[in-house]
Order: C-alpha cells, then sequence, then structure tokens
C-alpha cells in the first residue's frame, strides 16, 4: 500500500471514530467516497497507471476502501441505534394523563328502564306501539268501561283541557287505539308518558307507564300469571318471589295487583316495603269484555289479559333511587350516574 | 275505611293473629293500608278499687291508700291525686308493671311511706295527652282483671283500602262476612230490637225523584235528650274508626254507618216546616252545608227539602239550619237508599267527599234499610230515650236495582283461569259469598245478594271463584302464544339509535314535564298558541308545551344555578300546537348546549362552542337516516338574527331549526353565556332513505380547485346548489374547503375555495374534457351568483 493511501486511510478511520452523529458520518462518507471523495480520486489515478500495476493497486485501493466501509457501516450502526435511543427517551409520555376529546353522555334512566322492558317484551315478539297524550274521553275512560261518574274516576286525578279532553291518566287508552285498528292475535306493549293531577313526595304530575296485552284465542289467567313472573324475573334478574293479589281495574276481570317480594331487604321487611317484605309493582288482569265490546272483538272467540306498570317505580328498585322527583330535574349529579 | 280489630273480631273471631288475618284480608283483595296499635304498650297494670285511705303524716298533698287489686292482701299505694277517695276504681300498676315510655314501677319509700305501685290516670297509660287526676273507672269494672283486657286496649286499627267494586266491605258486618268466608266459619250478624211505637205523629214523605230515591223511610223520635253522653263503648268504637263523637244522635247515626254500611241522618224536627219531599233542587236555590259552607245548587242536584227549603243534599250531607244540636228534643230519622247513578259524581261537583257519598256512590244494599233505620232507633232510645213514632215509607219497586241471575259456564271458567274445577268446590264458594246458586249441566246459575253490586256478568264470577280460590293457587303456564315475524321496517330510523348517537357525542338525555310555565313558553315561543289546561297543579305547569325548548332551558338554568357551565342536553317527546282548533301531537327532538366544546382538558385551549359544532352534530343525524337537508338563514324570534338556520328537507318541508339562543333572551332567561338550541321534527328526521346501490366507475376521478371571489350577501350553500344544478354528469361531488376574507379580496367580497371531483363511467376524463367542465360551471356561476375565479 502506498504511504499516501495508508495515510488516507488512517485519517479517514480517524474521522470516522470522531464522527457524533449521523450528519458528520454522511460528511466524512462523501468525503472519502463521494465522486469527489479521497478514495474515489484514488480509484480514478489508476487510470494512469500500466495495465499490470492497475490490478495490484487496484486491489490495494479496494481493501482500503472496505476496510473504511466497514468501519462507516459499524459507525452508523452505533449512530443510528443511539439515535432512536434518544428519540424514544425524549418522545416519553404519561400515559396516565386522560384522553382529550369529546365524552360521551347517558341516557335518562327512564329511557334505560323503557329499552329493558321492551327489548324482554320483543324477544318473544311483543310489537311496541304509541299513542297521543292529549287523549279524549272515550279512549281513556269510556272504552275502558270507566263511564263517566264511576268511583275509578276519582283515583285518577285527571287532568283536563275540557269536559272530553284529558291528558291520558294511563298508557290502557293505547289498548283500545290497537285494537280498533288490528284484529287479533295481538301482543303489544306501549310505553309513555302518563299524567295525574297529584303532586308530593312520592308523585309527580308526570311519570312513564308500559301498558302490554296479549290477546288470541285460547288466553287464560294463567298465561297472564306465566308472562308476568318471567317478565319479573328477568327484568329483576333473579327469581324473585312473585304473589298476585285480588284487586278491582275496571277494564279487567279478574284483576290483580302483583308484587314482588322487597328487593331492598330480601323480603325481611325495611322502610322501602313499609315493612310488609313486598313491594307493588304491577296491575293486571284479564281483558274486560266490556272493553273487547267496545272495540268490536267477539270476547267468545278471543281472549286476553293486559298488564300496566310505572317506569320510575321500577328504576327505583332497579337503581335504589330514593325520590322520584330526582327523575325530572334533570341535574346532572343524578344524570351522570346512569351509565 | 279504618276499624278496630276487636270490633270485627265480635261478629268473628277466627283463631289467627292480627298479622294473619291482615294477609289473609290483603290476599283476598281487601288491601290494608296500615294496621296501628289503639293504644301505647304497657303492662302489669290492673283494675283496683280503693279500700281505705289515710292522710299521709309527713305530706298534705299525699295519702296513703289500701288498694283492692284482686290479691288476697291490699296493697298499700301512695297516691297524690286530687280525686282518689274511697270506692273508687282506678288502674293500679303493680310492681314490675312497665307503662309507655319503658316506666317502670318499683317497690319505693314515699317520705318515709313504703308505697307497692301507682294509682294512674289517662295519660299515663298512653290513653290521652293530657288528664287531670287519676282515670275513674265505671262502678261494675271488675277488680283485678287486667286493664288492658278491660278497655280492650290490646286492639289494632285496621285501616282497609277497598277498591271501587267492593262497597258490600263498607262497614263492620260487611268486613265480618268475609272474614268468615276467608275462615270457612259463621259469623253472628247485629241483633237488632224493635223499639215499640209509642206515638201516631209522621212527617209526610213526598218522593218526586222516584229512580234517584227507589226508597225513602223516615219517623219522627220525640222527647230525646240529645245532651246525654255517648256509652264508653260507642264512643271508643267510633274513636278507633276516625270518627270523633258528636252527641248521642249523630254518633248513632254514625255508628250505624259503621256496623251496617247504611248512610242515615238526622233532622231536628222542630225545624222542618210541612213534610218531606225528595226531590231536584231548583235552579237559584242555595244551601248552607253542616261544614259551614254554602253551595249553590241546580236541577242536577238531589236535595231533601220541606215545604219551604232545602235540608240536605241528599246522601252526600246535610243541612246546617235544620242540625240536629244538644237542644234537639224532636228527631226526623231518615234511612234512604239512593241509586248510585243519582248520588256518583254530585259530591264531587260540590267539591265533598263523604263517608255517606262514597258508600251511596258505589251501592248500598237496597234491603238494608228498615233492619237500619231500626237499629238506630234503638241505639237512640237506649242512650237518649225519647219516645218512637211509627215507620214511613215510600218507596218505588220498579227503581229498586234488580239482581239477575248470571250464568257461568263451566267451560268458560275452565278455558280464563286455565283450571278444572269440583261442581261442590264452586257452589261452595258462592254459597259462602251469600250468593244463591243453582247447579246446571254446564254451569251455574247464580243470583247474587242485595249487598254486591259488583256482580252482573259471568266475568264476575269467574273473578270471585278466583279470588276465594286464591290468585296463587291458579296455575301458571310459560308458553307465550304463537309467535310471527314482525315487520321490520327499514324506510323509519328507530329513535333509539338518533338517541345513542347523541349520547355518544357527548349529550346527556334530559326528561321535562310536557306542561310549562306559559310566561316562560310566550318568551320562548312568541305567539303560538298554547293548549292550556283547565286544572293546572299549578301556574308554573299551566300549559302544554309547544317547544321542548322550554323544560330544557329551565334545565339548564337549574344546572347553571349549581356550578355547571358545560351543559349538552336533548330531549324527545310531543310537542302540542292548536292548528285551525285541531290538537296536533307532534314527536319533536330538541338540543341545547352550553360552554366549552369539550370539557377542559389538559394540553387544548378551552374553545366555546358555535353553531357549526351543533351542526356537526345535526349533519351525523341527518347521516344517520340518509335525510338531505338545507339550512336556510332565517329570522326566528327565540334565536339571535345572524346565526339562526331553518332546517328543510330537499322536497322543502319544515324539518326544524339551530341557532342561539337570542342575546337579550339570554339574559332575561337568567343565563350569562351563549345558549344553542335546536328542534327537528321526528318523523322527517326518522324518514329514512333505502339505500339504492350506484355501480362503482372503473375509471379514476379527478380533483379541480376553484377559488371563488363572491359577494358576502352569497352563502356558501348557494354557491355549492347552483354547482349541482349544473346537470354535468361527470361531476361527482362538491366540497368546500376554506373561506377567506381580507388581503387581496375587497372588502363585501369573500374567496370561496372548492373542490370538484369529477368522473365519468365509461373512460378517463381528458384535460379538454374537464376545462370544458370547469369553464361551463365558472360561467354559469358568473350568470347566477356573480362569482368569479379569484387571481
Amino acid at each position: 500500500m502506498s504511504a499516501i493511501l495508508e495515510e488516507i486511510l488512517a485519517q479517514a478511520l480517524q474521522e470516522l471514530a470522531a464522527v457524533n452523529d449521523l450528519i458528520e458520518l454522511d460528511k466524512v462518507r462523501v468525503h472519502y467516497l463521494g465522486k469527489k471523495g479521497l478514495f474515489t480520486l484514488q480509484m480514478k489515478e489508476l487510470g494512469n497507471l500500466d495495465p499490470e500495476q492497475r490490478r495490484s493497486v487496484g486491489q490495494i485501493i479496494n481493501q482500503a476502501k472496505d476496510q473504511f466501509q466497514q468501519q462507516l457501516d459499524s459507525s452508523k450502526e452505533t449512530l443510528e441505534k443511539a439515535a432512536l435511543e434518544a428519540r424514544l427517551a425524549s418522545e416519553r409520555i404519561d400515559v396516565s394523563l386522560p384522553g382529550r376529546g369529546q365524552a360521551t353522555g347517558r341516557l335518562h334512566p327512564v329511557t334505560t328502564t323503557l329499552r329493558r322492558i321492551s327489548k324482554i317484551f320483543a324477544s318473544v315478539g311483543f310489537k311496541v306501539v304509541e299513542g297521543p297524550e292529549i287523549e279524549d274521553d272515550y279512549h281513556n275512560f269510556e272504552a275502558l268501561n270507566i263511564p263517566a261518574h264511576h268511583p275509578a274516576r276519582a283515583m285518577h286525578d285527571t287532568f283536563y283541557f275540557d269536559a272530553h279532553t284529558v291528558l291520558r291518566t294511563h298508557t290502557s287508552p293505547v289498548q283500545i287505539r290497537t285494537m280498533e285498528s288490528e284484529k287479533p292475535p295481538l301482543k303489544v306493549i306501549a310505553p309513555g308518558r302518563v299524567y295525574r293531577c297529584d303532586s308530593d313526595i312520592t308523585h309527580t304530575p308526570m311519570f312513564h307507564q308500559v301498558e302490554g296485552f296479549l290477546v288470541d284465542t285460547d288466553v287464560s289467567f294463567a298465561d297472564l300469571k306465566g308472562v308476568v313472573y318471567e317478565f319479573l324475573r328477568a327484568f329483576f334478574e333473579k327469581d324473585i318471589q312473585v304473589r298476585f293479589r285480588p284487586s278491582y281495574f275496571p277494564f279487567t276481570e279478574p284483576s290483580a295487583e302483583v308484587d314482588i317480594e322487597c328487593v331492598m331487604c330480601d323480603g325481611h321487611g325495611c322502610r322501602v316495603c313499609s315493612h310488609t317484605g313486598w313491594l307493588e309493582v304491577m296491575g293486571c288482569g284479564m281483558i274486560h269484555p266490556e272493553v273487547f265490546k267496545s272495540v268490536n272483538i267477539d270476547s267468545e272467540q278471543y281472549s286476553g289479559f293486559a298488564f300496566g306498570m310505572g317506569v320510575e317505580r321500577l328504576a327505583m328498585l332497579r337503581y335504589g333511587i330514593n325520590d322520584l322527583r330526582l327523575f325530572f330535574e334533570n341535574d346532572l349529579k343524578f344524570l351522570e350516574q346512569f351509565n | 275505611m279504618q276499624l278496630s280489630e276487636a270490633w270485627l273480631r265480635s261478629y268473628v273471631n277466627p283463631d289467627i293473629s292480627t298479622d294473619k288475618l291482615v294477609e289473609q284480608l290483603t290476599m283476598a283483595g281487601l288491601e290494608i293500608g296500615s294496621v296501628e296499635p289503639a293504644a301505647a304498650l304497657f303492662s302489669g297494670v290492673v283494675v283496683g278499687q280503693v279500700i281505705e285511705m289515710e292522710q299521709h303524716p309527713d305530706a298534705d298533698r299525699l295519702r296513703v291508700c289500701q288498694v283492692n287489686v284482686g290479691a288476697e292482701e291490699l296493697l298499700q299505694i301512695v297516691c297524690g291525686a286530687s280525686n282518689v277517695r274511697i270506692g273508687l276504681k282506678i288502674p293500679a300498676a303493680l310492681c314490675g308493671a312497665v307503662l309507655p315510655g319503658d316506666f317502670k314501677i318499683k317497690k319505693s319509700k314515699l317520705r318515709g311511706q313504703e308505697s307497692f305501685g301507682m294509682l294512674c290516670s289517662e295519660k299515663e297509660l298512653g290513653l290521652l295527652a293530657e288528664a287531670h287526676g287519676l282515670m275513674e273507672l265505671a262502678d261494675d269494672a271488675p277488680v283485678g282483671v287486667d286493664i288492658r283486657e278491660y278497655l280492650s286496649l290490646d286492639d289494632s286499627l285496621i285501616e282497609v283500602d277497598l277498591t271501587p267494586n267492593r262497597a258490600d266491605c263498607l262497614s263492620v258486618e260487611g268486613l265480618a262476612r268475609e272474614v268468615a268466608l276467608l275462615n270457612n266459619m259463621d259469623w253472628s250478624i247485629t241483633a237488632v230490637t224493635e223499639v215499640p211505637v209509642a206515638h201516631e205523629h209522621t212527617l209526610s214523605v213526598a218522593v218526586e225523584a222516584t229512580a234517584a230515591c227507589p226508597r225513602y223511610l223516615g219517623r219522627l223520635i220525640q222527647n230525646v235528650n240529645a245532651k246525654a253522653e255517648t256509652p264508653l263503648w260507642m264512643q271508643e268504637r267510633l274513636r278507633r274508626s276516625g270518627v270523633r263523637s258528636l252527641g248521642p244522635v249523630v254518633d248513632v247515626t254514625n255508628y250505624v254507618l259503621l256496623e251496617l254500611g247504611q248512610p242515615l241522618h238526622a233532622f231536628d224536627a222542630d225545624k222542618l216546616t210541612g213534610g218531606i219531599t225528595v226531590r231536584y233542587a231548583k235552579a237559584e236555590e242555595s244551601l248552607s252545608l253542616l261544614n259551614n259552607e254554602t253551595i249553590q245548587l241546580d236541577p242536577e242536584a238531589l236535595v231533601i227539602a220541606d215545604d219551604q227549603q232545602a235540608l240536605a243534599l241528599a246522601g252526600v250531607m246535610g243541612g246546617s239550619f235544620s242540625a240536629v244540636t244538644e237542644d234537639t228534643q224532636s228527631v226526623f230519622l231518615e234511612c234512604a237508599f239512593f241509586t248510585p247513578e243519582a248520588i256518583a259524581g254530585k259530591a264531587r261537583r260540590f267539591g265533598l267527599h263523604t263517608d255517606s257519598s262514597h258508600r251511596f256512590e258505589r251501592g248500598v244494599d237496597a234491603t238494608l234499610q228498615t233492619r237500619a233505620i231500626e237499629r238506630a232507633t234503638q241505639l237512640i232510645v237506649e242512650i237518649a230515650g225519647g219516645v218512637v213514632g211509627p215507620m214511613t215509607e215510600v218507596t218505588t219497586p220498579a227503581s229498586l236495582p234488580q239482581r239477575n241471575a248470571v250464568f257461568l259456564r263451566r267451560a268458560r271458567l275452565e278455558k280464563i283461569l286455565g283450571l278444572c274445577f269440583e261442581n261442590e268446590q264452586v257452589v261452595n264458594i258462592f254459597q259462602r259469598l251469600g250468593l244463591s246458586v243453582e247447579s246446571q249441566a254446564d254451569g251455574w246459575t247464580v243470583v247474587p245478594p242485595g249487598f254486591r253490586f259488583d256482580i252482573a256478568i259471568e266475568a264476575d264470577l269467574i273473578e270471585e271463584i278466583a279470588r276465594v280460590y286464591g290468585y296463587n293457587n291458579l296455575p301458571s303456564h310459560s308458553a307465550l302464544m304463537r309467535s310471527e315475524l314482525g315487520l321490520v321496517s327499514e324506510a323509519v330510523l328507530e329513535l333509539d339509535r338518533v338517541k345513542d348517537l347523541l349520547v355518544d357525542r357527548g349529550y346527556q338525555e334530559a326528561v321535562t314535564y310536557s306542561f310549562v310555565d306559559e310566561e316562560i313558553q310566550n318568551v320562548v315561543a312568541p305567539g303560538i298558541e298554547a293548549i292550556r289546561l283547565k286544572n293546572p297543579i299549578s301556574s308554573e305547569l299551566a300549559v302544554m308545551r309547544t317547544t321542548l325548548w322550554c323544560g330544557l332551558l329551565k334545565a339548564a338554568l337549574h344546572n347553571v344555578h349549581r356550578q355547571h357551565h358545560r351543559i349538552r342536553f336533548f330531549e324527545t317527546g310531543l310537542r302540542f300546537l292548536k292548528v285551525d282548533g285541531e290538537t296536533q301531537q307532534q314527536k319533536m327532538l330538541a338540543g341545547l348546549v352550553i360552554g366549552d366544546v369539550t370539557s377542559e382538558q389538559w394540553g387544548e385551549k378551552p374553545r366555546k362552542v358555535d353553531f357549526f359544532d351543533i351542526k356537526s352534530d345535526l349533519e351525523a343525524l341527518f347521516t344517520l337516516s340518509g335525510c338531505r337537508v338545507n339550512y336556510v338563514p332565517v329570522v326566528h324570534a327565540t334565536l339571535h338574527p345572524g346565526q339562526t338556520a331553518e332546517i328543510r328537507s330537499a322536497q322543502g318541508e319544515h324539518v326544524g331549526w339551530l341557532g342561539m339562543l337570542h342575546p337579550h333572551l339570554e339574559k332575561q332567561l337568567g343565563f350569562d353565556s351563549q345558549v344553542f338550541l335546536f328542534e327537528l321534527d321526528q318523523d322527517l328526521l326518522l324518514n329514512k332513505r333505502i339505500p339504492a346501490f350506484k355501480p362503482l366507475s372503473k375509471y379514476p376521478s379527478v380533483r379541480r380547485d376553484l377559488a371563488l371571489i363572491v359577494e358576502e350577501v352569497i352563502s356558501a350553500s348557494e354557491i355549492i346548489e347552483c354547482i349541482k344544478s349544473s346537470a354535468e354528469t361527470t361531476l361527482q361531488e362538491v366540497t368546500l374547503f376554506d373561506i377567506y376574507r381580507g388581503k387581496g379580496v375587497e372588502e363585501g367580497y369573500k374567496s370561496v375555495a372548492l373542490s370538484l371531483f369529477l368522473q365519468d363511467d365509461t373512460q378517463t376524463l381528458a384535460d379538454t374534457d374537464i376545462e370544458a367542465v370547469i369553464s361551463r360551471l365558472l360561467n354559469l356561476l358568473a350568470t347566477e351568483k356573480n362569482a368569479k375565479l379569484r387571481d
């Protein structure tokens, strides 16, 4: 190897050793291997030699170049690794910081409860139907076998617009409207807002009910009991005790109130169940022949059952809410609890 | 109704606890509202008699008594009461007794004298709030007997919440009949002794309203001592039924009402002029009632009148003029049957509700009147003396309620209840209910008794069988009838999906009242006629909402006042309009947004929400349904004139509003920051386009950007609509990506930057084709919107 070449190589390796970053490294590469690089120039000078020398000198230059290239590659790898380390270190974040962007809101607990109820009934083919909230006297009362001056009207605390127009006091008029326009078999639930002229700790002038009814050729009280049992067990997701008490609604006969074992105290007796161990959760019964008559359904051919329940009441029991009025204050501290 | 358990048990006394009795009644459909003890808890108190009494040697006010408490030896008890005297019978608390308030009685010394117990007042036994001196017992009180037993204090007050169909249980007798039925026992009916008639005076009775009053009985009882005291037992039974003692005559009528379920009324006969007439009131007639209210009568009101005036609102309440007082000497006793139809609703019309109207409108046994008036006569004479006159009776048999036979088919019974019954089982249940029953080949013929107004059709009989058999003993099936595949309409977007989307975009669902404050609604939705409730619960909830904004604004304020500065609410529900006299109930979706776009978060500058943030939420909703809408700048009285859009469907229907609450309303309503509102018609929003596939083009799509200079008044959507109206078949899409005002653009103008995407289904577009399209569009824009290409 010529002295010049040795000197170039030594200098090149020395420069490589001094390099601190990839930019400098590239400068060194260009300085020695670029078009006008020192090794490149050496190669170009080969042309001036005679062919025999050209081969051996060429080999020597290549050896020096290779040596340099090897060192260059190794430096590059080291520097790249260091650069990546540095980047990773600089990009370290506190992953425990909260995410950014829009948070999600929540559905009202009445909606959540209504959806659960609807879903349970829809799974066995009940259809969801809605009706008007300003209702005529006929659909809210008369057709449901509650004539004018019937004592049952006093239980309803009705809001009136005029002598014949009311805010519906229950979702039962939807039963009438559906049977007026559709023929059995019918399997329907009707959720919605209802209104009673009453306001205190346990009553709000507006609340929600779900009415359900089933009409077919061979429906018995046993079917009603079965459906109610199964619904309550599905809703509360436990094998809850259920009892049926005789009661009175003008539009069903036989009529029953349904009690469940208190979900707060498991039936041992507490403030919520007035120490009886039982909670009233719905009214139900076999559709009254007079009701079938008012919608022109032959009660000899068809029979059916109907039930109605308060949605807030079920939501209160399900989620342990202790004040009915909270449902309509729309306080975010309340609403945000229902994920 | 409320009654004493002991009274009930004097008729029928099954060997079951109070709890069990209450459960029995509850499960038979007679709901029990409450059960309260008749007296506070105490023990160890017996009837005692003072046998000897000496002055205490060291205390002026104390006496040392020797008291007979039924034991072999007399008991020495020191007493300070002023009414203590020899021979007096009193409640004596023995050593070891525990009085109300956990007060234990022990042997003690009072000023050196030993005392082995305490003589008690009513207050000390928890029977009265105040008492002066010892409780004085009747002379025949049995010495040594536990005072609780003697006064029947181990009694419960049972409140029965009867459903309107069970009028037959609105009396002690009625409940006794039910208890006997449930326990398969007999019960003893009230024994009535007829008092012999001792004078011949009568008042004439004329019934004009025979349909309303099929039976009217009356009699005069003279020389009554209205100052006589009602005996303790009757006072106690009345008190335990929640009825105040008001003198012997009124007490007896109230007592018989509770005992038999028959309302009666007593008039002071000396205040009456001429005879009694049962008639409808005349117009302009008025009546002062016992409750000191004066009511204006009308021809729908049934009254009892004498020759001069209306005396009582029939079946509801008596008048004050003819009321029995302490000075009454002669009583006219009335016992009538008014039909439920005649009384129903009458009391309510006058804002009244009485024990009498409650029974008549639900149905009183029409066969009961003679027995009831004899019973009342007997009790009045026993307590207040009096000479009894003959009974005057006016009955119109044709108007009396008929009890028709009802046939119950075996097949129907079994179909409805899902259970087979033995013939004897059914017959037994009906008989125990007091119904007369005859077995037939395929069922039973049943005739209900007079006290059952609720048995008229077959279903009524099925209910009785079910009730007595026990609802919980009836079978339960889990078969859910036949199923059919339901219709699922794809052309309607489900509201649930819309709600979920809003929730996902940070909205909180609210539920507000459908009736609102008229004043606020007039501000928020001026000029829209609201439907008014006749009997609102308060002025703040008096009219039906014409927009959901009223409720949302109120809910937002509630939270603003509780330090919430960022609120995103939505609500769904009806709004109520009067359109050409017709009520319209329109399903709406409304929203309200206040505060920053996102909740405060690190690393981001807070930004107030603006029109376009909300608009993007709405655009997301409309994307769900595929409904194409336009946002048209309009003026809305409630909204900021420069930030209001009416949302219209492609067909021009009004879908809703989006805008900022007008700043002056913002202040007026009490907000301290901008409020954005939207309200959409659900039907139009949910009207879903069913997707129709369009084949994909195999050829490349080309993008050309244009910057157009237009006047400020030209809206972005006008430009886009103008381009879309061009009928260029290769134009696939137009998007806006910048609006620029300032240097290089003249004042009053703006630069609108658009991207046009062109594509052909059959070939790759050549530059010349593209240039031709762009040039045609620029010409169109220049002509229609005076738009120029920016240099």
